[in-house]
């Protein structure tokens, strides 16, 4: 009989045997000629760039960045509110949360876009189509954030706000100073969730009707596609979003290690 | 307290028919209590028997039910009165310690006095530095919290309580979380600083201190004070059948 120990790297190395042949497989039956011509046609991606990295890279970054520090205040606040002892303030976040959170992103973007024009004529959104993409992001994430906020910032013990304010520290200078910072390190995590799913969700900017110029990655993909008749441009811009969600992953796990060590 | 009026007036805390209920449950069923200025009062008594709920009322951790707490002087408990320039000048020290993780051991010292002191940050520092002199932990002022022991973090909790001035320092059972061998440095600690005439109301199961430093000893049971007097009195020769049987308990 097999030792437990022996049994369980017998069953391994089975795992181990099935995923060889699973790749080797589909190695053989694939056509790659073909696989290549439709995915990755040389000339088309030198095609794509610079524009790629000069437009539409920029544009997804911008979008995304002021997106989600417009729905980190937002968090922030909501969170606030939704712990405070003020029924009303917290009877408004609760509100604001389940309606941006429960709606889908791209109605969102409808609404601040179409929906405000025909709702007021006479005035626009300021920034452009920046400001819509702001709001309509930080919107979505902030209501997003704001329970991960509340969460870390009830995670915090109890104690840290006793002694703060024991130190004659006001309830919201205690928060500022020693609740809320230590309440980011606990989210870090699921906050770099929020914001690889924003980076995503900055494509829906598309319903804004975009020039050139103002192309984000997937609407840029989606034109070189379409103008091309090959795939080649959506793998592409696949590949940017990756350069900008895995650098950032690798930061964050550094920060994370960082906090950890000083813990 | 042989002419109550007298010591009143001299009083730093002052406890005046204080009550306080949980919900339906009345942790504390009418205390009079005080600490004279430069006295030592140790308050002793079984778990679940109000002490720490009393010392939290005296700086409103925990608002009081009924009653009236006057420090210095000033009524605590009038909903006009400055709760946090009142907190400022009376240190507490906890059980837990509850240094703040994300900041050096200096930080932790000076942050409070900036921010609430509105002292220049030279100034802070200095003060910082001669607290953490006092307590014996200079070489640690740029460590974090989590670096340090147990007795390590209760005396930086009190360097910085200290670093705030305060008129009165209020403690929390400060060492009943600390490994036995580590009781003593903080002991020390609040020896020293009883001998410089501080003000303290200490929570302890520490009865060798109370005997040694404490003025008064109070022992409560139940929401009530049981018994007060000098401490070797009260603990050698307790009048209180209650006393008798809490002190054999932990004697």
């Amino acid at each position: 009989m097999a030792s437990p120990r022996q049994r369980a790297a017998r069953w391994r190395y089975v795992q181990y045997a099935v995923l060889v042949v699973a790749v080797l497989v589909i190695a053989f039956v694939a056509d790659w000629g073909q696989i290549q011509r439709a995915f990755w046609n040389w000339e088309l991606v030198k095609e794509q760039f610079p524009r790629v990295l000069t437009i539409a890279l920029k544009n997804t970054i911008i979008y995304t960045a002021c997106g989600f520090a417009f729905g980190l205040m937002l968090g922030l606040v909501l969170a606030l509110m939704r712990l405070s002892s003020v029924g009303p303030y917290r009877w408004i976040a609760t509100g604001v949360i389940e309606l941006f959170r429960g709606l889908p992103a791209l109605v969102v973007f409808i609404a601040l876009s179409v929906g405000f024009n025909l709702a007021f004529p006479d005035y626009e959104i300021p920034f452009g189509n920046l400001g819509v993409v702001t709001l309509a992001l930080g919107l979505v994430g902030g209501a997003y954030m704001a329970e991960t906020i509340r969460a870390g910032i009830q995670a915090v013990p109890k104690g840290q706000m006793e002694a703060a304010r024991s130190l004659g520290m006001s309830h919201s200078r205690a928060m500022v100073s020693v609740v809320v910072p230590q309440a980011f390190r606990i989210i870090l995590p699921p906050l770099t969730n929020e914001l690889i799913l924003l980076t995503k969700d900055s494509s829906l900017v598309y319903i804004l009707g975009l020039s050139l110029s103002g192309y984000e990655l997937t609407k840029f993909g989606r034109e070189g596609m379409n103008s091309a008749s090959n795939l080649t441009p959506i793998i592409v811009i696949g590949l940017c979003y990756l350069l900008i969600t895995v650098p950032l992953s690798i930061v964050v796990r550094r920060m994370e290690s960082r906090a950890e060590r000083a813990r | 307290m042989t002419n109550p009026t007298t010591d009143r007036a001299a009083a730093a805390i002052d406890v005046q028919d204080l009550h306080k209920y949980f919900g339906d449950n009345e942790v504390l069923k009418g205390i009079d209590f005080h600490v004279p200025h430069g006295q030592v009062v140790c308050v002793i008594g079984p778990s679940g028997s109000g002490k720490s709920t009393l010392l939290r009322c005296v700086n409103l951790l925990e608002i009081p039910t009924s009653g009236k707490i006057f420090v210095e002087g000033e009524e605590i408990t009038d909903p006009d009165a400055d709760v946090d320039k009142l907190r400022s000048r009376i240190g507490i020290v906890f059980q837990q310690f509850n240094l703040f993780p994300h900041m050096t051991v200096l930080r932790n010292l000076t942050i409070a006095q900036e921010k609430v002191k509105g002292r220049k940050k030279d100034e802070a520092v200095e003060v910082a530095r001669a607290n953490l002199a006092k307590v014996g932990l200079s070489e640690k002022e740029s460590a974090y919290p989590a670096h340090l022991s147990g007795g390590q973090s209760q005396r930086v909790a009190i360097a910085r309580a200290l670093s705030m001035n305060p008129d009165m320092m209020l403690f929390d059972e400060p060492t009943s979380a600390l490994d036995p061998e580590l009781v003593g440095d903080v002991l020390a600690v609040m020896k020293d600083l009883a001998s410089e005439g501080m003000t303290m109301m200490v929570v302890t199961h520490e009865m060798g201190f109370a005997r040694e430093v404490g003025d008064n000893l109070v022992f409560m049971d139940g929401g009530v004070i049981v018994e007060e007097g000098d401490p070797r009195q009260v603990l050698a020769d307790p009048q209180h059948e209650r006393t008798q049987s809490f002190l054999s308990k932990v004697l």
